[in-house]
């Protein structure tokens, strides 16, 4: 599982613009805000919670359609299904790598995209940890989505349309937990409610990924 | 899946009135055979008959419809149309990757195998498909597993590599593995042949279900 993990990243990082796609995808979602709605600061802080949770599961789900689409292409799917390798490891590894190479450092350049959007400053840390704990179920369930359409061509716009709505509980807390810190509440309740939603689908969802998988190589 | 007995030269595959389909589409009836140690057997049949869907069966991508595939447990390595091989990694990232996986801790034996060593550090997307295929082929020996299922192994390769290839698996039988291949071109192995015609299922045909896609 580590030995594709790390083959997953070195993929990620040599694929040319693969690793760096999804950070640009933010950057430019948060950017168009301001264009949109206009640069006053006392319009911008209250939707930057909001927006910044959008544009971060925007990214991620740009980005999952070659988690599972590229294996399936070249045949190490099926190779690695005929592996001694169980599947449900194939997609928890997948899915960790996809975590790492997105969910990872689009939480980490958040605060810097925020700077944009005016959040209040007592929101910043709470925005970090917010996306440290939620992306995780962003990767997961969008393995979950990849398995689902692996076979299908074009079937990118298909497996948005699966994933998205299941996106959306993580979103509302994570936003809320976010909007709490800029209101000077305490965000605990939506930070854990969005961790529970990321411990049960890492918990649960590889059996299924798992399940799908199968049937979708047969 | 129960384990061979321990009879004198139990056979290391044994499959029983085997039916397998591909997506919903019964291909093939009633196909019987055994692969002993040190055997190899050739797949023989047009296109589209179900060479590979027997394969995929055998290697557990796809359930039988009926009929028992009576092997040792982890046993098998398949090798399919596509390599596995990505483009990006270089020759020696991808056999170990793939030793990696199967816990095999040497990559030498199959890179010299298939005469790979020029190419060790050469990323796989700049090889040519014959050179990929090798590649594919080595996968084979850091799998350390007895019984090979192998699919078209001589597309693209020539008459050199296709030698390597012979010389590999006869290597791999002396050692008492086993090897099931599909096949167009006489390999010159003195291998049993199974024609797989006799077993095509009464609904199903040969080029007219074939919708291109199974690669």
């Amino acid at each position: 599982m580590i030995r594709l993990i790390q083959r997953d990243l070195k993929l990620a990082v040599r694929a040319g613009g693969g690793f760096g796609l999804a950070l640009a995808f933010f950057l430019i979602v948060v950017m168009l805000v301001p264009f949109g709605v206009g640069p006053q600061s006392d319009r911008l802080a209250p939707i930057a919670p909001g927006v910044l949770w959008i544009g971060a599961l925007l990214a991620c789900l740009l980005s999952l359609d070659r988690i599972l689409h590229l294996d399936h292409e070249d045949g190490s799917l099926d190779l690695m299904a005929t592996s001694p390798l169980p599947l449900e490891g194939l997609v928890l590894a997948k899915a960790c790598a996809h975590w790492l190479t997105t969910g990872l450092p689009l939480s980490l350049v958040a605060p810097l995209f925020a700077v944009f959007l005016n959040l209040p400053l007592s929101a910043y840390a709470v925005l970090v940890l917010s996306l440290l704990v939620g992306t995780p179920a962003l990767s997961v369930i969008g393995t979950f989505g990849a398995a689902l359409t692996v076979g299908l061509r074009r079937g990118g716009l298909l497996m948005s349309l699966i994933v998205l709505p299941l996106y959306v509980p993580s979103l509302i807390f994570g936003a809320d937990a976010v909007r709490r810190a800029a209101e000077d509440q305490s965000p605990a309740t939506p930070l854990l409610l969005v961790a529970g939603i990321s411990l049960a689908s890492v918990a649960l969802l590889p059996f299924a990924t798992a399940m799908v998988l199968r049937a979708n190589l047969r | 899946m129960p384990k061979t007995g321990s009879a004198p030269h139990p056979p290391a595959l044994k499959v029983q009135d085997l039916t397998c389909a591909r997506g919903s589409t019964v291909l093939l009836e009633g196909i019987s055979f055994d692969v002993a140690p040190g055997e190899v057997l050739e797949l023989r049949g047009p296109n589209g008959v179900g060479k590979t869907t027997l394969l995929r069966t055998l290697a557990g991508l796809q359930p039988p419809v009926c009929g028992h595939v009576v092997a040792a447990d982890e046993s098998m390595a398949y090798s399919a149309h596509a390599d596995g091989i990505k483009a990006t990694l270089s020759v020696r990232e991808n056999l170990t990757f793939w030793a990696g996986v199967y816990r095999v801790a040497r990559i030498d034996e199959a890179v010299r195998a298939f005469a790979l060593e020029p190419l060790l550090e050469r990323p796989a997307g700049q090889m040519s498909a014959g050179q990929k295929r090798r590649l594919g082929l080595a996968r084979l020996l850091v799998t350390g597993r007895p019984i090979w299922l192998m699919d078209e192994p001589t597309v693209s390769l020539d008459g050199h590599a296709r030698a390597q290839l012979v010389e590999v698996i006869k290597a791999h039988l002396a050692q008492g593995g086993s090897a099931l291949i599909s096949t167009h071109v006489d390999l010159g192995l003195q291998a049993r042949h199974l024609d797989l015609t006799p077993f095509i299922a009464a609904q199903g045909s040969t080029d007219a279900s074939f919708d291109g896609d199974w690669a």
